[in-house]
């Protein structure tokens, strides 16, 4: 395992977070037990809404696609850790990305900084700067191209626990565009390998890679099939930006098929929670009756998203 | 290293004694994580169940992070309590080096500002680096640098001290 051989040190600690495919079980458990120890850092008793463990720690959030909750996300955590931070948006030209990107960090790097949180159309940025970087210097990435995203996947993790307990219980699905989501990628990885018995993936042919069922799940084409009798609904933003070509007639005719309305919904468990990673398109995967509804967890996912953040960084950090 | 050490119930008692005549009115017994939350439950028992409680973890304010990273099981903090203007009884089970006692104090200030702290432990075991004094103590040993003490709890013996030599 590449990845692994990347982003373990020798004894198997946590150095960078590239993805969750091959991380062990322990670790993905130690980040979700760290983050509910995070979460009472932004309890309404405390006065000050921050813990010391990373002070005078510099850490860059740079974002070569356009983010803004995930890098608010970071930037939050970081700052409740009392870590300085620097935010870097930077649009980057498709072509020449290799050697802009490196020379980048090689810059940023000597400005002292200690961690680097990076987003990237480009599927392994991170494991390119990963090789590249000093040793005392550690990698997020926060989301490279179709390939991964770690910390989504770990908050949605976090999310499904807090609702649903152990995952060995679990009938889960996930559904819409899989084809270029890294949310859903990094999602399978951490279900399978937090012991899930069921995850499937619910999508038309033209959403879904050729090779899914590699990975372990049950595909379905159908959505009143898939989301039957699941105690999880995980909903996929449908990436209009991402796709060449037509692979879908409209928006509307794909509400139709694979919009989550109330309707559907039933067919779940009656105490089935409903999740998405934003930014929702309303009305095209997802009905605001839903969106909105009693059995959306929808804005809890951003809350956790910050604690297991917290999490991850204070434990690269440490290693 | 001492043959015989007494039993950990029986400490509690001195201690419970100890504190009583001085508990202040409307006090707080705060725990810290794991073996000063045994202990806290233990003293509420005999001080009056009805004390308000809450629990510390200070895996996110040790002096050690940068040396060995974050303890692999941290627990959440929990203070269902106003910490501002309140009198705190701070609770441990071993007191050795005062690095816990720093860490637990910058916590408890995080939340508010206490009216006062006060700190009880069941085994003051000597080899202080900060000036930390425990107001209340159940038993008081002076061991070497390479000794260890612990307590531990588990069904068959319940409360009980482990002691070791570290080489």
């Amino acid at each position: 395992m590449s990845a692994n051989n990347l982003q373990l040190t020798d004894d198997g600690r946590l150095r960078h977070l590239l993805t969750l495919d091959g991380l062990p079980a322990r670790i993905l458990t130690q980040i979700l037990d760290t983050a509910a120890s995070f979460l009472t850092v932004s309890d309404a008793e405390r006065d000050v809404k921050k813990v010391p463990l990373l002070r005078g720690k510099a850490i860059f959030n740079i974002f070569f696609e356009n983010s803004t909750r995930t890098r608010t996300t970071f930037e939050i955590a970081a700052k409740r850790l009392s870590a300085d931070v620097v935010n870097l948006n930077i649009n980057a030209s498709s072509q020449s990305k290799g050697e802009t990107l490196l020379d980048t960090i090689a810059n940023l790097s000597a400005m002292q900084a200690d961690m680097f949180i990076v987003r990237h159309a480009a599927a392994g940025a991170g494991h390119l700067i990963a090789r590249h970087v000093a040793p005392h210097i550690h990698i997020i990435n926060a989301g490279d191209g179709r390939c991964s995203h770690p910390t989504q996947g770990l908050l949605d993790m976090y999310t499904l626990r807090h609702f649903k307990g152990p995952f060995h219980n679990l009938r889960v699905a996930i559904v819409g565009d899989v084809l270029h989501s890294r949310v859903a990628r990094s999602q399978i990885h951490a279900l399978t390998t937090l012991g899930c018995p069921e995850v499937r993936v619910v999508a038309p042919k033209t959403l879904l890679p050729r090779d899914v069922e590699n990975l372990g799940v049950h595909v379905f084409h159908k959505m009143a099939e898939g989301i039957k009798d699941v105690d999880a609904v995980l909903m996929l933003r449908l990436q209009n930006e991402r796709m060449r070509g037509s692979r879908l007639p409209s928006a509307g005719e794909y509400y139709k098929h694979w919009g989550l309305t109330p309707d559907k919904l039933k067919l779940a468990k009656p105490d089935a929670i409903v999740m998405h990673p934003g930014p929702m398109n309303r009305g095209v995967e997802i009905d605001s009756a839903v969106a909105d509804g009693m059995q959306s967890v929808i804005l809890s996912q951003v809350t956790f998203g910050i604690a297991v953040r917290m999490a991850v960084m204070s434990i690269l950090a440490g290693n | 290293m001492p043959k015989q050490l007494p039993l950990p119930e029986h400490l509690i008692d001195l201690l419970a004694a100890q504190i009583k005549p001085h508990l202040a009115p409307e006090c707080a017994l705060v725990g810290i994580h794991t073996g000063g939350v045994w202990i806290m439950d233990a003293l509420a028992e005999r001080l009056g169940p009805d004390l308000s409680r809450g629990v510390l973890d200070i895996a996110f304010y040790r002096d050690d992070f940068s040396r060995i990273g974050l303890h692999p099981e941290t627990k959440p903090s929990h203070l269902p309590f106003d910490v501002e203007d309140r009198n705190i009884l701070l609770i441990d089970d071993v007191l050795f080096t005062g690095r816990t006692i720093r860490a637990a104090m910058n916590l408890l200030f995080d939340y508010g500002r206490p009216a006062t702290i006060k700190l009880a432990v069941l085994v003051d075991r000597g080899g202080r680096e900060l000036p930390v004094c425990a107001d209340y103590v159940g038993l008081k040993l002076d061991l070497a640098a390479d000794e260890h003490i612990s307590l531990e709890k588990n069904e068959s013996e319940g409360l009980h001290f482990v002691m070791k030599r570290k080489s």
